[in-house]
């Protein structure tokens, strides 16, 4: 996490106030993978990325997932959705929505052990 | 832990013995929301002195005091409202009123506690003394940004339509004014400490929008216009949160929405005076009460850190970082001392606003907000 730390704080000094621009934003994404490709070296931490669900995801979907700002997230809600449609939502956002691209700070990989965790809490 | 331990033998010998009066004056809660308890706690002994639970889901709990400093009204995010008593320490009451709520505000005469609600969408309004409806306001939108306002008024915004309503209870029954035309999807709002402005944060578009709620038909003001997430999109990982603290001198400081600034604004003409670059994106950005310095904390992943900003050279004069996941400050009433939540690291941690040197932890659940109970007297709070 201190490398991330680091590599935003490289963002803030690229991208000025306002305008951010592709540069900032590309700058980023680039900063991100190299930082991220590291972390998918490691094996996933369940425990790391259940409170990255309940935690964060919880700011705007609720500690247990039963939605506020943003919709009810629980699996008997979400049934009808598969993985795949999952993961692409949590990496890469709903446009005109609150729901940002998690991509920046999450890898694929993590992206489906957190699709697959809420359609089968009890499985991961 | 031995604080707590300490209190709470402490607290069974004087409940035993009801030797001594309780003054609530320096006392405060602090929500443990994993774990459904507030954590009472005395600002001068830098102290836990019990924890008192049962009150459900606490996600994004928030809680609003009686004019007496005795009673606290806790609002939940699975639309619990529960009454807790800190001189029994003891839950009073408690109703579940809708299915999801997001936060609450007291009449300014204490008889009166709103909750705003996001399913069913509208606000709720109870007695403080029995916790019984007194009124139900439906708006058909997810319903934000809820503050008490003077002559026994609470107003509130409406997330998918873009209205503030102001539900005027000084006859009983509420009339209600609409204010149609806010903006795109307001997120979050707050009154002024001397409730004449009200200011709402906009997701769906840029800038902000105002209310002079001393105007005999408030207005839409537009604040900052041109500025917000902009025409490129900034992901916004946690919505920046609107609270009351914010006058500095002569101007209003509040946090940008994606964007790694805070925005400072004249708090007459509502026009910009200035931006600070920041850390991270900020989620609170709180003046201290004396309006001298503004304490910011940061959106995931940036969430360990904390800047403190001079309000007069708009600079930032110290960076700390207090631990993991940074939830929520609160001064004491004079701003000598902040209280800062720490969830990850399961710590409320203390320390002088002068020195910036840390004074105290205190053990708590996964902490998030933090409320004194001087709150009890100031609008908006």
């Amino acid at each position: 996490m201190a490398s991330l730390a680091h590599i935003q704080l490289g963002l803030r000094s690229a991208a000025p106030a306002g305008g951010s621009g592709w540069a900032g934003r590309a700058f980023l994404t680039t900063a991100v993978l190299v930082a991220t490709s590291a972390f998918a070296a490691d094996a996933l931490d369940p425990n790391a990325l259940k409170r990255l669900v309940h935690q964060d995801c919880g700011s705007c979907h609720g500690l247990s997932l039963k939605g506020g700002l943003g919709p009810d997230l629980r699996a008997e809600t979400l049934d009808h959705y598969d993985a795949e449609v999952l993961t692409g939502v949590i990496l890469d956002g709903i446009p005109d929505t609150a729901m940002p691209p998690w991509r920046p700070l999450i890898s694929p990989e993590e992206a489906e052990w957190i699709a697959r965790y809420l359609l089968e809490p009890e499985a991961q | 832990m031995k604080h707590l331990v300490l209190g709470l033998v402490a607290t069974l010998m004087m409940t035993a013995a009801h030797a001594e009066p309780t003054a609530t004056g320096d006392l405060g809660l602090v929500i443990e929301r994993a774990k459904g308890s507030v954590l009472l706690v005395d600002q001068s002994d830098r102290a836990a002195l019990a924890r008192i639970e049962g009150l459900g889901d606490l996600s994004h709990a928030s809680l609003v005091y009686s004019p007496d400093q005795r009673f606290a009204y806790v609002f939940g995010r699975d639309g619990g409202l529960t009454k807790v008593d800190i001189v029994t320490r003891q839950i009073a009451n408690r109703v579940v009123q809708s299915g999801n709520a997001i936060g609450g505000a007291i009449s300014d005469d204490g008889t009166l506690v709103a909750v705003s609600n996001y399913e069913p969408g509208g606000v709720r309004v109870f007695d403080t003394d029995t916790l019984d409806l007194v009124a139900d306001i439906p708006t058909g939108s997810k319903t934000i940004g809820l503050v008490d306002a003077p002559g026994r008024r609470f107003v509130f915004t409406m997330w998918d339509s873009g209205e503030t309503w102001i539900a005027d209870f000084t006859a009983g029954k509420p009339e209600i004014t609409k204010i149609t035309d806010m903006g795109k999807n307001p997120y979050d709002a707050l009154i002024t400490a001397n409730g004449r402005t009200y200011i709402t944060g906009l997701f769906g578009e840029d800038g902000l929008t105002a209310l002079d709620l001393w105007a005999d038909s408030p207005e839409p003001i537009r604040v900052l216009p041109g500025y917000g997430r902009g025409q490129e999109e900034m992901p916004v990982y946690k919505m920046p949160h609107l609270e009351g603290w914010a006058l500095t001198g002569r101007e209003f400081v509040l946090p940008a929405v994606g964007h790694h600034e805070i925005l400072w604004i004249d708090a007459d003409t509502l026009v910009e005076t200035g931006r600070t670059q920041t850390h991270g994106q900020p989620v609170f950005a709180m003046a201290r009460p004396d309006g001298r310095q503004v304490w910011v904390n940061f959106a995931h992943p940036l969430n360990d850190t904390i800047q403190v900003i001079d309000s007069v050279s708009k600079k930032v004069i110290h960076e700390f970082k207090p631990g993991p996941a940074v939830l929520h400050m609160e001064f004491t009433a004079r701003g000598h001392e902040v209280w800062i939540s720490v969830r990850d690291a399961n710590k409320v941690m203390i320390y002088d606003t002068q020195s910036f040197e840390k004074l105290r932890e205190i053990d708590a659940d996964g902490p998030s907000g933090i409320f004194f109970t001087a709150r009890a007297h100031r609008t908006g709070l």
